[in-house]
């Protein structure tokens, strides 16, 4: 492998029933930034699918100067292998320098099998991506390498943070963690240079047969674009209690999510749930209310500009991550705190 | 029919995590289990072993005490049990693990290979694709049900995503990683912990492993290098106030929302 003949970022564009990812306009934008520190500063928006084409300017809007398009009927609804075959092709035939994927259900079926069939190696779920030297300092035992992606990554659910390279192998890949980068301002009729390529597709073994696709009522809203969540745990109580958060959402016009416990309890559904197993989200203000504060659940929101965390328990973990705490009944703070709050607003206006 | 499931020893982060006075984390004072995702695979495999008597062999990739886990899977009801250990494997990354455990799998007979979603130290959902893909295998992630059709060697399973499932079939020999959502493990039985501690582990090292380079094992044999680990210090203390009463509550957060500008 000549490591010189790979060049330039390339995202893979996540779209699902013909409608992109929001995962596919946040990778272009870390993509545009990383490639300003790169002698290569194209960006590669890679779209897999079937009847694709009308994204391309969508994509080009929001950063990628190319789209290489995969259009095959194979390709309609993700299985793992015709989608492998399709970016492994392209891998081979454009010779990326940098691919990221969404760290999506997709992405995180798609990416390891497609370094595993290319070689390389791909770091999970970063949150952080930059250029740099590699080893970070000058070694005396071994050579430094420019420009590399460091990759970072959050581990033991957010308990330690790793930077990872990957020096010797081409592309250098990493899943992205939704919600974390962030997109540009979409410039309005922007083009990109539309590339189409189709490696052809041939059934075999691995070929998997999809027999039904039964999507679950998502009407909620998306807790990872909110500005303010007001967020709840056990110590709600009740799914019918969560109105209070409900309205104090309302009032702040912010969001409603939860905890782990909360979606387990069957009080909300599970695409309001913050935390490992949830959605990350780093809104600029975090209600944590009767949330005691698993670091799994830490994990998902600790990046938020401020968090303020209302808990009867004194010693609740989720105090050690607040800006601000507040030792006190949910049920009686809650309630006064809307109250006062639409008072403070209405006198503003 | 065979089942080879794929399991890994990890800290315990669920009786919360332990830090030391710096505020980095005490991995000593965790206890060692079964990663939950994989139990649940195992647990998916009993349950074929229930229904048609599938032989169940449990694997798993580490240091000798990850014999434990073996054990554990013994006194659940696996048969069979295999430790691949060597110094050679330390310091892998994904790539170099799944390339050491599919040059184990290249030595058994299986029709369904389990492995867990992810492991809850490394987090990464990697390894059991990647086995998938070093051995050619169809590969259905995120299950959270499966069915076993054994006459028509098929598999179907309900496959998640953020807002859907797929039912998804794919024929035999395949790989399948499953959700701690799949099912509830059962308990190790009495008479299973007894045999727990009678039958063999197999042992196998380096020179065991069927049709790997050595240029794809261990450290050196791992194209992700770290170039800085830590532990993540703990964010500094915030404040922490408990108001005598709710209206105190109520003026100390809206004096913070109007410093911070948002109300």
């Amino acid at each position: 492998m000549s490591l010189e003949e790979y060049k330039g970022v390339f995202i893979f564009a996540q779209q699902v029933d013909n409608e992109l990812s929001s995962i596919a306009l946040e990778l272009l934008g870390k993509a545009k930034s990383l490639a300003e520190d790169l002698d290569e500063k194209k960006v590669t928006a890679v779209l897999l699918g079937s009847d694709v084409k009308g994204l391309v300017d969508k994509l080009a809007e929001y950063g990628a100067d190319r789209v290489i398009v995969v259009d095959d009927p194979a390709l309609k609804d993700y299985r793992t292998e015709p989608y492998t075959h399709a970016l492994a092709s392209v891998i081979d035939e454009f010779k990326p320098e940098i691919l990221l994927v969404g760290a999506t259900a997709i992405g995180r079926d798609l990416g390891p099998r497609v370094s595993s069939r290319v070689h390389t190696g791909l770091t999970a779920d970063c949150t952080s991506l930059d250029i740099g030297d590699f080893p970070l300092e000058p070694s005396p035992v071994r050579e430094t390498k420019h420009k590399q992606l460091l990759m970072t990554r959050p581990a033991f659910g957010g308990n330690t943070i790793a930077t990872i390279a990957c020096p010797d192998f081409r592309p250098q890949m990493a899943t992205v963690r939704p919600g974390v980068m962030q997109k540009i301002d979409p410039i309005k009729g922007a083009k990109a240079e539309v590339v189409e390529f189709n490696p052809g597709f041939e059934e075999n073994d691995c070929y998997t047969e999809i027999l039904k696709i039964v999507k679950e009522a998502s009407s909620v809203a998306d807790i990872q674009a909110a500005k303010i969540l007001v967020s709840g745990g056990r110590g709600v109580g009740s799914a019918e209690n969560f109105k209070i958060l409900d309205d104090l959402a309302e009032a702040l016009g912010g969001t409603v999510s939860c905890s782990r416990a909360v979606v387990d309890s069957g009080w909300k559904p599970k695409d309001l749930q913050v935390g490992q197993t949830g959605k990350t989200v780093r809104p600029q203000l975090y209600f944590a209310i009767g949330i005691s504060g698993a670091i799994q659940h830490v994990a998902g929101m600790e990046e938020s500009d401020i968090i303020i965390a209302i808990n009867k328990d004194e010693n609740a973990p989720i105090f050690d991550v607040a800006d601000y705490g507040v030792v006190g009944d949910l049920n009686k703070i809650v309630p006064a705190l809307t109250k006062k709050i639409k008072e403070a607003l209405a006198a503003k206006n | 029919m065979k089942v080879v499931v794929c399991i890994k020893q990890v800290p315990d982060t669920k009786g919360g995590v332990k830090f030391k006075p710096d505020g980095t984390l005490d991995r000593g004072a965790m206890l060692a289990i079964m990663n939950p995702d994989d139990k649940a695979g195992l647990e998916a495999a009993l349950r074929l072993k229930d229904q048609y008597g599938a032989e169940v062999t449990v694997l798993t990739m580490g240091l000798p005490k990850a014999d434990a886990v073996l054990r554990e899977a013994f006194a659940m009801g696996a048969d069979k049990a295999i430790l691949v250990t060597d110094r050679v494997l330390g310091g892998a990354d994904t790539w170099a693990t799944s390339s050491t455990i599919a040059g184990a799998l290249r030595n058994l007979e299986y029709d369904l290979i389990i492995t867990g979603r992810q492991a809850i130290d490394g987090d990464t959902a990697q390894v059991g694709p990647q086995i998938s893909e070093h051995l050619h295998l169809p590969v259905i992630s995120y299950a959270e049900e499966i069915k076993v059709d054994e006459k028509a060697r098929t598999v179907e399973v309900k496959r998640q995503f953020e807002d859907r499932y797929h039912i998804v079939k794919a024929k035999m020999p395949c790989l399948v990683t499953a959700l701690s959502e799949l099912n509830e493990p059962r308990y190790m039985t009495p008479g299973g912990i007894f045999d727990a501690f009678e039958k063999e582990v197999t042992v196998w090292g380096r020179a065991d492993l069927k049709d790997v380079d050595d240029s794809n094992l261990g450290l050196k044999g791992s194209p992700t290098q770290i170039a800085k680990a830590s532990d993540k210090v703990k964010k500094g203390q915030g404040e922490k106030v408990a108001p005598d009463s709710a209206e105190e509550a109520v003026d100390y957060i809206v004096g913070k929302l109007t410093e911070k500008h948002v109300i």
